[in-house]
């Protein structure tokens, strides 16, 4: 691998967001508005619940957290590339000397920076407005973040994959992918509660393991080892599914000519 | 006598020594019976032409002739139905990375990133290029495209022509053996365009930078290229330099030709010409 490539596409990005400033506020904006609604809700529901409900401030801006880090890593990939698509700078890099591996490795580098970012901004305002740590997770934290960021990657490649194969057209649908998984991946609520077919669905995807396990911990119960070999099992083959996508859809887009299409989009 | 007559007898050529380049060095660029076809369309139909070392060939033909998709399959941008791209001797896709650290590409028709400043496009270009001693080598290149002014502009706010002269820039970065242009010249104004020729022309007689070019601007072409390839339908028609193609087929000029051609849409293409054919023209 070329690293010297892959520092260099890394440094585009840090190029981009010192120099724009509107941009590090759009990676923290979003973020901050679901922790402040889905944080006041749970204040409200607490003081209803006459005290019945302690935990739904934990699991709710817990659960608000972590969704956060795996859709930042959705993110991180996808917009690495519609940026080049915006640019009119597919060509530019896609006939410079870089190998698709530098160029995924670069684009995962890029949405540890973003993550890096929103991550220490929102706990820090969790702690301060809802007295709530993310760190209460404890050791925990480690292995569900790692799990969620793995599959987040996967779930840009395929987004990005998507864009590869439509163009800009699909731009829309890469922004949809997290939100597509979301109602089945058990982030705010339980696996129970789907309907017991949905729940088949749920248990494919790594991140319905994690935020079960988040759930469990939360509540006071030894880390889950059961999820989390679970997740990692499922993230291996996401994660390999994804990348035979993206270079499966890369392989059809320079038969079809599609890479030079981005020029005039 | 005018301006673009001027360059025209002004601009160094090469012309004379082109035969000997071709027997003492291997081509840099070897294509064989590429094609590609879109569906049932066929835009690249067994296209035959090597590029030497230190030469400047020009691919013209009218719009659709297939001009760009031949570059691009060259580039590994499209995959070809079938054919064989070898440069340097390695093959195409195969050894695709090595190939494209010794090539390069720029196009009136694509852009660095707009967001960012003109040196920090040319400082991430150059490392992924993996250029050494980049601060020094982006300021030579700014300054051989009299743009240095430029430096700390925002990509995104410089007009279409110094836009195009940043893309040199970028063009340039890694010394390429072999130079990939598609339209190069189309934003640019005369003054500049006839500086871009030159430092084009200047690099290639030092370095011995070989060049692939198109562009619809015949004048341009004559000035510039040793040879030219005249594609239509995405064949070869003729080639030869830019006088010989003329006068082959009666007419004036490269322009007048095009325009013929042009015109009448039925003309029959013949096939591409070999190696051997080649040697017997020259
Ligand atoms: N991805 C694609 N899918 C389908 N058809 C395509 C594709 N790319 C190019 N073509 C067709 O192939 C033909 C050759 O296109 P190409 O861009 O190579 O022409 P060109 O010689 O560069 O023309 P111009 O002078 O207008 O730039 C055109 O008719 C074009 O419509
Ligand atoms: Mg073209």
């Amino acid at each position: 691998m070329n690293y010297e490539a892959v520092l260099a596409l890394v440094r585009r990005y840090v190029f981009l967001y010192t120099r724009s400033k509107i941009r590090l506020v759009e990676l923290i904006f979003w973020p901050i508005v679901d922790l402040m609604v889905w944080g006041y809700l749970t204040v409200y529901l607490q003081q209803q619940g006459t005290g019945g409900l302690p935990r739904f401030i934990t699991f709710l801006i817990g659960a608000m957290i972590l969704w956060d880090v795996l859709f930042r890593a959705q993110q991180g990939v996808a917009l690495s590339f519609l940026e080049d698509v915006w640019t009119r700078n597919v060509i530019n890099v896609f006939v410079a000397p870089v190998r698709t591996v530098e160029y995924v490795v670069a684009t995962y580098l890029v949405g540890c920076l973003r993550i890096a970012l929103t991550f220490s901004v929102l706990s820090l305002l969790a702690l301060t407005m809802y007295e709530f740590s993310i760190f209460s997770l404890g050791i925990a934290l480690a292995p569900f973040f790692a799990n969620l960021l793995l599959f987040g990657w996967a779930l840009g490649m395929i987004s990005t994959a998507l864009i590869v194969r439509w163009g800009p057209a699909a731009e829309s649908l890469a922004w949809a992918v997290p939100f597509i998984i979301q109602p089945f991946a058990a982030v705010f609520y339980p696996v129970d509660v789907l309907p017991p077919l949905l729940q088949v669905l749920a248990r494919w995807l790594p991140c319905t393991h994690i935020f079960e396990g988040m759930r469990s911990v939360l509540a006071g119960h030894p880390m889950p080892l059961d999820n989390l070999l679970w997740a990692i099992g499922l993230n291996a083959s996401w994660l390999a599914i994804a990348g035979w996508t993206f270079v499966h859809m890369l392989k059809v887009a320079r038969l079809r000519g599609f890479l030079n299409k981005f020029v005039v989009a | 006598m005018s301006v673009s007559s001027i360059i025209v007898s002004c601009a160094p050529r090469t012309l004379q020594k082109l035969p000997n380049i071709t027997v003492m060095n291997d081509p840099v660029l070897e294509v064989r019976s590429l094609t590609k076809r879109f569906g049932s369309f066929i835009a690249v139909d067994s296209l035959n032409f090597e590029l030497y070392p230190g030469e400047i060939l020009g691919l013209l033909g009218v719009n659709g002739a297939g001009k760009t998709t031949a570059m691009s399959m060259v580039l590994g941008l499209i995959t070809p139905d079938s054919g064989s791209i070898r440069a340097f001797g390695m093959d195409m896709p195969a050894r695709r990375t090595q190939i494209l650290r010794r090539i390069n590409f720029c196009s009136a028709y694509t852009a660095l990133p707009s967001n960012l400043l003109v040196w920090q496009n040319l400082d991430v270009f150059a490392g992924l290029y993996g250029v050494r001693n980049k601060k020094q080598r982006i300021s030579e290149l700014l300054e051989m495209f009299e743009i240095t002014s430029l430096k700390n502009m925002l990509t995104g706010h410089l007009s279409s022509g110094e836009t195009a002269r940043v893309n040199f820039c970028k063009a340039l970065l890694n010394q390429p053996d072999v130079l990939l242009m598609d339209e190069p010249t189309a934003s640019l104004d005369p003054d500049i365009a006839d500086k871009v020729r030159r430092i084009i022309r200047q690099v290639q007689q030092e370095r011995g930078m070989a060049v692939l070019y198109t562009s619809h601007n015949m004048r341009d072409v004559e000035a510039v290229c040793d040879r030219v390839i005249f594609m239509h339908k995405g064949r070869i028609l003729y080639q030869g330099t830019p006088t010989e193609v003329a006068e082959r087929n009666s007419e004036r000029s490269l322009e007048q030709l095009f325009i013929r051609v042009a015109r009448s849409g039925d003309v029959e293409c013949i096939p591409s010409v070999t190696d051997k054919d080649k040697k017997e023209t020259s």
